[in-house]
C-alpha cells in the first residue's frame, strides 16, 4: 500500500513538471491559441474516454450514450454561471451531480440489458435527452444556450482531468472497483460469489455519467455556447472510437485515444474537406491492424518497455460476452 | 377538430405511415440479416442506402434512365458496394473482439459519408420526378402514386428476400450459417460466400430504398443514411434481432408511431418517440417482439 501511494506521488509530480512545462510554454506563448483551444479538448476528451472506460472497458457494460450526460453537464452548468450567477466551482459540481444522477436513473431500467441491446438503448437515451434539451425554451432550444462566459482554462481542464483520472484508478483499485472488473469477466459467476452485480453496475455507470457531465460543464465553458448539435450520438461514438482504439480496460489507452483521435483532427484541420475521409481511413487501418486498441487491457509501465512489447491479447469479456 | 376530421386525419396519417414504415422495413431487412448472420451491428449500412441513393440519381441524371433500371442498376452498385467492404473491412476482423468490429464499421460510416462529400458537396441534391405526381382522392384521403410505388416495390422486394431465404439453396445455407456457423462449415458450406450473399442481399434492399426516398422526398444528400440508418436498426430490434417477418414489421410500426407523433404532436419528437419505443419494448420484451426468449446457460 505504501509502495503504492508512493507511486501515487511520482506520478503526481511528473504530472506538476508537464503543467509547469505546458503553463510556461502557454505564457510565453510557444503554443499558439489553435493548439492551445486543442489541448484544452484533449483534456476534455480525456475526461470522457476515462470515463466511458470505467463504464465499458471496466464493468464491461457497453454504453455508447455518453454525448447524452455530457450535454446535461454542459446545460446545468451553464444554466448555475449564467442564469443563477453562482461561482464556477459550483457549476462544475452541479453538472457532475445532476448528470450523475440522471445516470443512475436510467441506469436502473436499462443495466439489466446487455451487450448490444444496452448499447442501442443507452444510444437511445442519449438521444432523448439531447431532443428534450432541443426542446427547452429555457436553454435556448435548437439554437443553443449562449453567452456562457468562457471560465474553462488550461489549468481547470488539466488538474480536473488529473483528479478525475486518480479517481478512477482508485476505483479500481477499490474492493467496489474489483467488484466491476469481475462483472466484466463473468457476470455469472460474479454474482454467485456474491457481488451484488446490479449496484456495482449502477455504481460505475453512475460515476462515468457524472464525469461525461463534468466535462460537458468545462466544454460550454470554454466554446461559449451549448448547443444540443454538439451532443449528438456522432459524439458518443468518438468517445467509444477513443476508448476501444487506446484498448478497451486501460487507462494509458483511454488516455491515449483522445491525445491520438483528437491530435488526428486537429492536425488534418487545414484539409477540412479531406479531413474525415483520412480520418476514418485512419481508424479503419488501426483497428484491422490492432484490434485490441493500442494498449490492449494493459497499462503503461516500465515493465512494458522492458519486455519490449506493447498491449497483447485483450481479455476475454471485455464490454461483450 | 370533430370525430369524422379526427378519423380522417387518423387514417391519413396511416397512410404517410406505411409508406415510410416500408422504407425503414427495407433497411431494417438488412441490419436483420447482416446481425443475424455475423453479430454485427453495420453503422455502415445507412450509408449504403444512400449510396443506392446517390447511384440511382447518377442513373436517372446522367443516363437518362427510367426507374426500373435506375432502381436495379442502384440495387447491384450497392450490393458490390456491400460485399467489397466486407471482403475488406469487416473480414479480417472475424475473430477479432465484438467491438473493435464495431469500431470498424463506425469508420467505414464515415468513409462513406465523407468521401461522398468529397465528390457529390454537402448541399442536397434535388430526385428528378421519375413519375409525374398524380394524387387520387379517395374518401377525403389523400394518396398519390409515388406512395403506392413505394408500398408495392417494398412488398416485392420484401417477397422475393423471403423466396430466396426460405426457398432457395443459397437461402437455406444463409439460415444455417446464422443458426451455427461452425455446425454450417462443417456441413460444407462455405461461410465466407454465404456472408458475402448476405452483405450483397442486404445492402441491394437498403440500396432500392434510398431510390425510393429519393423518388418520394425529391432529395438526397451525403449524411441522409445516418438517421434512417439508425431508426431502421431500432425497427430491427423491435421486431427482434435475426428474425425477418420481425424487421418488416418493426419497419412499419417505426413508420406509423412517427407519422402519428409529427401528425399529432410536434415533428421534433418524432425521432424522441423512436427510441422511447425501442426502450420500451427494450425493457419488458428484449428479444423484441417476435423473438424467442433464450436462457442464458452457464
Amino acid at each position: 500500500m505504501n509502495n503504492l501511494k508512493k507511486q501515487d506521488l511520482k506520478i503526481l509530480c511528473v504530472c506538476g513538471v508537464i503543467f509547469a512545462i505546458f503553463q510556461v510554454l502557454l505564457y510565453f506563448e510557444f503554443i499558439d491559441p489553435y493548439w492551445e483551444a486543442n489541448i484544452i479538448l484533449i483534456l476534455i476528451n480525456i475526461i470522457l474516454s476515462v470515463s466511458l472506460n470505467l463504464i465499458n472497458g471496466y464493468t464491461g457494460q457497453f454504453s455508447i450514450g455518453h454525448a447524452g450526460f455530457m450535454a446535461v453537464g454542459a446545460y446545468v452548468g451553464a444554466i448555475m454561471t449564467v442564469k443563477l450567477e453562482l461561482p464556477f466551482v459550483v457549476s462544475l459540481l452541479a453538472g457532475t451531480v445532476s448528470a450523475g444522477f440522471l445516470g443512475f436513473l436510467i441506469g436502473i431500467p436499462t443495466l439489466r440489458l446487455n451487450g448490444d441491446y444496452l448499447a442501442i438503448a443507452t444510444l437511445g437515451l442519449g438521444e432523448i435527452i439531447r431532443i428534450c434539451i432541443l426542446n427547452i425554451e429555457y436553454v435556448g432550444g435548437a439554437s443553443g444556450f449562449m453567452g456562457i462566459p468562457r471560465i474553462t482554462n488550461f489549468p481547470w481542464a488539466f488538474w480536473i482531468a488529473i483528479f478525475i483520472i486518480f479517481f478512477i484508478k482508485n476505483f479500481k483499485n477499490s474492493s467496489a472497483g474489483r467488484a466491476c472488473l469481475a462483472i466484466r469477466e463473468n457476470e455469472i459467476a460474479a454474482e454467485t460469489m456474491g457481488i451484488d452485480t446490479t449496484k456495482y453496475k449502477i455504481l460505475a455507470f453512475t460515476i462515468g455519467a457524472g464525469f461525461a457531465g463534468t466535462a460537458g460543464c468545462l466544454f460550454s465553458h470554454y466554446y461559449y455556447i451549448a448547443h444540443p448539435a454538439s451532443f449528438t450520438f456522432m459524439r458518443s461514438f468518438d468517445i467509444l472510437t477513443m476508448v476501444v482504439l487506446g484498448g478497451l480496460g486501460s487507462m494509458s489507452g483511454a488516455i491515449t485515444g483522445a491525445i491520438v483521435l483528437t491530435g488526428i483532427s486537429a492536425v488534418l484541420a487545414d484539409y477540412p474537406e479531406w479531413r474525415m475521409v483520412i480520418y476514418s481511413v485512419t481508424l479503419i487501418v488501426l483497428m484491422l491492424n490492432r484490434p485490441q486498441g493500442i494498449f490492449g487491457s494493459k497499462e503503461l509501465s516500465r515493465k512494458m518497455f522492458k519486455f519490449g512489447k506493447l498491449g497483447g491479447k485483450i481479455h476475454g469479456g471485455t464490454a461483450e460476452s | 377538430m370533430n370525430m369524422g376530421s379526427f378519423t380522417q386525419q387518423f387514417l391519413q396519417q396511416i397512410i404517410n405511415g406505411l409508406s415510410l414504415g416500408s422504407i425503414y422495413s427495407l433497411i431494417a431487412l438488412g441490419y436483420t440479416m447482416i446481425y443475424g448472420i455475423i453479430k454485427l451491428i453495420n453503422f455502415a449500412h445507412g450509408d449504403i442506402y444512400m449510396l443506392g441513393a446517390f447511384i440511382g440519381f447518377v442513373a436517372t441524371t446522367k443516363f437518362q434512365m427510367s426507374f426500373l433500371p435506375a432502381l436495379i442498376l442502384a440495387m447491384v452498385g450497392a450490393g458490390l458496394a456491400g460485399i467489397i467492404i466486407e471482403r475488406i473491412a469487416y473480414r479480417p476482423m472475424r475473430n477479432a473482439p465484438r467491438i473493435a468490429v464495431l469500431i470498424t464499421a463506425i469508420g467505414v460510416s464515415f468513409f462513406l459519408e465523407y468521401t461522398m462529400i468529397l465528390i457529390a458537396t454537402p448541399q442536397p441534391r434535388t430526385f428528378p420526378a421519375v413519375f409525374s405526381p398524380t394524387v387520387y382522392h379517395f374518401a377525403g384521403l389523400v394518396v398519390n402514386n409515388q406512395q403506392i410505388l413505394i408500398l408495392v416495390s417494398a412488398l416485392l422486394l420484401m417477397a422475393g428476400l423471403t423466396y430466396i431465404v426460405n426457398h432457395t439453396k443459397a437461402g437455406q445455407a444463409m439460415r444455417a450459417v446464422s443458426f451455427d456457423p461452425d455446425a454450417a462449415r462443417l456441413m460444407g458450406i462455405n461461410i465466407d460466400r454465404i456472408i458475402s450473399m448476405t452483405f450483397a442481399l442486404g445492402s441491394a434492399l437498403a440500396a432500392a430504398a434510398g431510390v425510393l426516398v429519393g423518388i418520394y422526398y425529391n432529395s438526397i444528400d451525403p449524411l441522409m443514411g445516418t438517421m434512417p440508418g439508425l431508426k431502421a436498426f431500432i425497427a430491427a430490434v423491435v421486431g427482434g434481432i435475426g428474425i425477418l417477418p420481425g424487421a418488416m414489421m418493426g419497419g412499419l410500426i417505426m413508420g406509423l408511431v412517427e407519422a402519428m407523433v409529427s401528425g399529432f404532436f410536434s415533428s421534433t419528437f418524432r425521432d424522441a418517440a423512436a427510441f422511447a419505443i425501442l426502450i420500451i419494448i427494450l425493457l419488458y420484451k428484449p428479444s423484441g417482439l417476435l423473438g424467442k426468449n433464450v436462457k442464458e446457460k452457464v
